[in-house]
Order: structure tokens, then sequence, then C-alpha cells
């Protein structure tokens, strides 16, 4: 049951990953600057939910508080765009 | 041991459907025609998929782990519906306006006079 467990953990893994070289291809097409600055937010979360499953493959507990961090330097990040993106600067 | 086996059929479940709605999402975000549609569809199933997957990995975690992964969970379903908002009325007060009508995809989006 263990083993079948990772090798669903590794297909998923596989699956995130296809997923996630179609957004960059819509981050390198995209557009506007709107559609990059979203497949960028999406990239985010999955790189979180692969920190996640990386955890639970090789038993690092410790890469939940790396997914974590991610976070929210992922939501930081788009907030800033956006916000340069409406005002024209961060101040 | 009924109750482990329990708790991994939940977890594989939770764990498949997450991933489907991340698939949809990204469907979503390669096949929809401008901004405004593409963060209806990405939003949404990724912070469904995210959480489904964080919850689910949540029933086969030691109890710390899980209340990290459930506090990141929580984490996601609050930030991500504030930045798809953010980056909408950012892209609407710069000016894109919404694809009406039969204009094909690559064209929609643009900013208008």
């Amino acid at each position: 049951m263990e083993d079948f467990a990772q090798n669903v953990h590794l297909v998923a893994v596989i699956l995130i990953l296809v997923m996630i070289f179609f957004c960059l291809g819509r981050a390198i097409v995209g557009p506007t600057a709107p559609d990059r600055v979203a497949a960028i937010n999406m990239i985010g979360v999955k790189a979180v939910v692969i920190i996640a499953f990386i955890t639970f493959i090789f038993d690092y507990l410790y890469y939940l508080d790396i997914a974590m961090v991610y976070a929210l330097m992922s939501f930081i990040a788009t907030i800033g765009v956006a916000k340069y993106m409406e005002k024209g600067a961060l101040d | 041991m009924v109750w482990e086996i329990i708790s991994i059929v939940i977890s594989l479940a939770l764990i498949t459907g997450g991933v489907f709605f991340l698939g949809v999402g990204v469907v979503g975000l390669v096949r929809l025609p401008d901004v405004y549609t593409r963060l209806h569809a990405t939003t949404k199933c990724d912070t469904m998929g995210g959480g489904m997957v964080l919850i689910g990995l949540a029933f086969q975690a030691d109890p710390i782990s899980a209340l990290k992964l459930v506090f990141i969970a929580v984490f996601i379903w609050i930030t991500n519906p504030t930045a798809a908002h953010v980056i909408a009325k950012a892209s609407w007060i710069t000016g894109f306006m919404p694809v009406q009508g039969e204009q094909k995809s690559q064209k929609g989006g643009m900013p208008v006079e």
C-alpha cells in the first residue's frame, strides 16, 4: 500500500511538471502582461504542490517549511507586479 | 490497520481529484481567449486543486506535518483569489478590454483607445 502511494505521488509530480511547461508556454507567448502574471502565479501554486509531494516522496519533513515560504514569496511577487502595472511605480 | 487503509484511500482519491482540477486549470489557461477568462479558469481550478492535493497529503502525514499542510492550504485559499482580483483590477485600470463576439484568441485583450 505504501509503495502504491509512492508511485501515485511520482505520477502526480510528473503530470504537474508537464502542466508547468504548458503554463510556461503561456507565460512566454501570452500577448499581454497580465497573462504572464497569471501564468506565473499558477506556476507558483504548482511549485508549492510539488514541494509538498517531495516531502512525502523523500521523507524530508522540513521541506514543508520551504513550501510555506515559497507560497508567501509567490503571493508577494504577484501583488508587487500587479501594483507596478496599475500605478507605474512601487512607492 | 483498517483505518490506515481507509485514510490512504481517501488521501489518494483527494490527490487524484486535485491533479485533475490542476489539469483543467491549465487547459483553461492555454485555450481561453483573454485575460479575464483565463483568470476565471485558473484561479478557481488552482485554488480547488491545490487545496485538495494538500489536504489529501495531510491524511498520510504525522500530526505536525498535517497541521503545516492545512496551514499552507488555508493560505492558498486566502491568497490565490486575492492575487487574481488584484491582477484583474490592474489590467482593467491599465485599459485591457474583454473579448466580445467572434474575435480570435491571440488578438483579443489588447488595449483600446
